[in-house]
């Protein structure tokens, strides 16, 4: 491995670019580097691990206990790195990816920044490991000091060993919720309540997918996670409502369960309602995408390969759908044969062969997932917030009530149109936080589909660049010639 | 549920704001209107563009058509029920040198002489009032003082929604493939079946040159790219738009802060996939500008950057009028990057050609007649 400190330590051009380093992102380039490209390997964090093995290399967290077997796994997908010739940058943010126009769309731009400077260089393919993002979760007060989400709670576990002091109530549904309940407990957090918002009426549809799971390797996990939290610590099942209370800070939270309103004092609320794929790159790269019913989110349309509609971009990892860390993984390795294929660095029958064993790795990692995704699908009230004002974008301040308004009022069709009159996914987070929340409002409100609303179209840089960065980039003198009309 | 129409007094081709805008006037004089839209109306240029609402520095063939919308445009929220984010706070053209000012002075004399009088002169201590943030080396410019800017995907929604109201029938996400004569009538076809009228506009922005080549007027229309960028929210720290004499820039503070560079700069654009691609190297040049004339920005994060797909023609002044060929047929196309402004005016304008066969608006020199032969 290469690491690369300097933005002018990056060459021109590589074979591949591979964005994102966690699991996906890590296998794939590592797997590119040993069949003999040029592989460039960004990531926005200071160390590689991605979200699940975040900090794998310099955790402070030194209990294997604590954050489970599974997240030293990280470790091994980090040394095979290190020993390819990879080059790698951390602290790196991807803002643009587009077509090269003076390649004629033969190999990509790539915005970079790194260290306060911007740079842009060329990639023969890309390989986006971008992975998952939480799904919004915008309740009554969510935005008060207090409330943060789950996945932000183990991010500063992972990375600093902290844990929320006080009492702590953790809310939402999915697989994660027991597992960072489990691990934030272990690491001495004081764990007052979790509250589970899994809707019962998920269960039908879920046992139709039970046999696969009953063969999955979750089954085994999953009921140890669960078992150990519910041993462990107070789960209240069944709740179908949720409300942030206090002045200027987090105090309680309200909640019914039953019909029946509760309450329970805390100081810290942790919110996780699942994750879904982090599509914004994709998304502004042109990658053409669709919604997934069962996973309920916007996956990018994919081939065999996870090859996207953009010919030489592939997308792996949970980017490309949810399927957890170890899938992550595999695809990573099966996107990257199919990257050194269309370089010709490999045949069809060797990227074939290399692939086959991969692939039956990857479908008994992925068994049993479409029952974990019937069964901790969320209850349509937290899709689509039903009290007025709530907060659902968070960067300009709109309300849920706004969106119905727009949708039903001004007769605004899609979340572009919403843009103009609410400026809802304008702001620095184009969306991420309210993309999915406003595409279920509209749905709702307009009496369709999330699939038929749509989404955003998302707009380069992806990532915040500054002004002066940007004034800085280093003129070719194609542009400087150009800018003359 | 009733048959959707098929036929009406008047076709609209393109929801633009200009067409959208078109379709109501026309609907306001009690013909019947269908628009007709490939993608939802203000997709393109209409809904994209830097929103500057500018008399200032326009070709002189431009300026009644401009007045006539300036007009419209200060009293917006009573035409459509919205005041599309309106704000007039003037636009100021810099001038970064003597050789710049004298050019202005040039100009603002010459418009007087023609008895336009929207463009004023201001020296340096002026400027300095009205754009405190501007450089010190910078010696005047001229101002235009009712000018100003709104949001051009609201405004364009709004003539829509207005015109709707008022009995045009807008159909969105239908396709026109091609344009022929049908007896009386003009037939439009489309992916959604066949559409008569005696009359149609020709209001299809980047796309209107296959309509214009369908019915034997073939123009030299280039489809471009320009491209925009916005930053986060910064202090507030100027009110006008600015642009400059002598280097492409297009500047503007929204009131909730955030600021839009612009100023022509092209991306290209892939009109049949309703894609552009950006090209960061001519941004970034857009950015150095900005660099140099407003210190106060260098630290400002752009949030996004992004083009529109519109029409541009080769003397930069928009095809607007009667065809040359054909009865019935009205040509409202190519305003060159710079037809959000017009928009309201313009249809109002081309309205009125189509119910009384005149208007006191001069429109000289934007006749598509003088590309006939030119290809």
């Amino acid at each position: 491995m290469k690491p690369l400190t300097e933005i002018g330590q990056l060459a021109e051009h590589y074979d591949l670019a591979v964005v994102g380093a966690g699991p996906a992102g890590l296998s794939a380039a590592a797997r590119a580097s040993e069949l003999g490209l040029a592989v460039l390997l960004v990531d926005e964090n200071p160390e590689p691990g991605g979200q699940i093995y975040r900090s794998i290399t310099t955790t402070p967290v030194t209990d294997r206990a604590v954050l489970g077997v599974d997240y030293w796994r990280g470790a091994d997908l980090v040394a095979r790195l290190k020993r390819s010739a990879a080059a790698y940058a951390a602290r790196c943010t991807v803002w643009s990816i587009a077509p090269d126009v003076e390649s004629d769309g033969a190999s990509f731009e790539i915005g970079l920044s790194l260290d306060g400077r911007a740079r842009l260089i060329t990639a023969g393919q890309v390989i986006l490991a971008t992975g998952a993002q939480e799904r919004p979760f915008p309740i009554p007060g969510w935005t008060l000091p207090g409330v943060m989400t789950a996945g932000a709670a183990q991010i500063a576990l992972k990375s600093s060993a902290i844990v929320p002091k006080g009492r702590t109530v953790i809310a939402g549904c999915g697989p994660l919720l027991y597992l960072l309940a489990g691990q934030l407990a272990a690491a001495g957090a004081e764990i007052v309540a979790v509250l589970d918002t899994t809707p019962r009426r998920n269960w039908p549809a879920a046992l139709g997918a039970l046999p696969d799971f009953l063969r999955s390797p979750y089954l085994a996990k999953g009921l140890k996670l669960m078992a150990k939290a519910r041993r462990s610590l107070r789960f209240l099942g069944g709740v179908t409502s949720l409300a942030v209370e206090g002045s200027g800070r987090l105090s309680t939270i309200r909640f019914e369960r039953g019909g029946a309103s509760e309450s329970i004092a805390c100081d810290t609320l942790l919110l996780h309602q699942g994750v879904i794929p982090s599509v914004n790159l994709s998304n502004a790269a042109g990658c053409a995408h669709e919604f997934d019913t069962v996973q309920h989110c916007w996956v990018p349309q994919l081939d065999d390969w996870f090859a996207s509609s953009v010919p030489g971009i592939a997308i792996a990892g949970d980017g490309a759908g949810i399927g957890g860390a170890e899938s992550a993984a595999l695809r990573g390795e099966i996107a990257a044969l199919d990257s050194a294929r269309r370089l010709g660095r490999i045949t069809i029958a060797e990227r074939d062969n290399h692939a086959a064993p991969i692939r039956t790795a990857l479908g008994r990692t992925l068994r049993g997932r479409r029952f974990l995704d019937l069964l901790y699908k969320p209850a349509t009230q937290f899709l689509a917030p039903i009290v007025d004002d709530t907060i659902i974008c968070r960067c300009e301040e709109v309300t849920a009530g706004q969106v119905r308004d727009a949708a039903k009022r001004l007769g605004v069709t899609g979340p572009n149109q919403m843009k103009a009159f609410l400026r809802c996914g304008m702001g620095p987070c184009q969306g991420r936080l309210c993309g999915p929340t406003v595409v279920e409002l509209i749905a709702e409100t307009r009496g369709t589909t999330p699939a038929e609303v749509g989404y955003y179209r998302l707009r380069p840089p992806v990532k915040p660049v500054t002004l002066a960065e940007l004034a800085s980039l280093p003129q070719s003198e194609a542009a400087v010639k150009a800018v003359v009309r | 549920m009733s048959r959707p129409r098929r036929s009406a007094d008047v076709i609209v081709i393109g929801g633009g704001i200009h067409g959208c805008s078109t379709a109501l006037h026309c609907a306001l004089r009690g013909l019947s209107v269908i628009l007709i839209e490939k993608d939802h109306a203000g997709r393109h240029a209409s809904g994209v563009n830097a929103g500057g609402v500018r008399q200032l520095a326009r070709h002189v063939a431009e300026i009644p058509l401009s007045n006539t919308s300036m007009a419209i445009w200060h009293g917006i929220a009573e035409l459509v029920e919205d005041d599309c984010g309106f704000t007039s706070d003037g636009q100021v053209l810099v001038a970064e040198n003597e050789a710049d000012l004298a050019g202005c002075r040039a100009r603002v004399e010459d418009l007087n002489l023609r008895g336009f009088h929207h463009e004023e002169m201001i020296d340096a201590r002026e400027l300095r009032e009205i754009v405190p943030a501007v450089s010190e080396t910078c010696p005047g410019g001229v101002i235009s003082r009712r000018d100003g800017a709104a949001i051009p995907l609201r405004a364009t929604q709004a003539f829509k929604r207005k015109a709707s109201e008022m009995g045009a029938t807008i159909r969105e996400g239908v396709k026109v493939t091609k344009v022929e004569r049908d007896g009386a009538n003009w037939r439009v076809v489309t992916d959604a079946g066949d559409f008569f009228s005696p009359r149609i506009v020709n209001a299809a922005g980047a796309w209107a040159d296959r309509i214009a080549a369908d019915l034997g007027e073939p123009v030299p229309l280039e489809v471009i790219a320009p491209m925009l960028m916005v930053t986060a929210p910064m202090p507030a720290f100027i009110k006008p738009v600015v642009i400059l004499r002598g280097r492409k820039l297009s500047f503007k503070q929204f009131g909730n802060g955030t600021v839009l560079i612009g100023g022509g700069y092209l991306g290209r654009a892939i009109r049949d996939e309703n894609r552009t691609i950006l090209d960061w190297g001519k941004l970034a040049t857009n950015a150095k500008t900005v660099w140099d004339l407003f210190p106060i920005m260098r630290g400002a994060p752009i949030l996004r950057a992004w083009a529109g797909i519109e029409a541009r023609m080769p003397d930069d002044l928009p095809c607007f009028g009667p065809s040359a060929r054909h009865e019935g047929v009205y040509h409202q196309f190519g305003f060159s990057a710079h037809g959000f402004q017009l928009g309201p005016g313009a249809g109002a304008v081309m309205a009125e050609i189509i119910a009384t066969g005149h208007s006191n608006v001069p429109i000289d020199g934007l006749d598509i007649a003088r590309f006939a032969q030119a290809s």
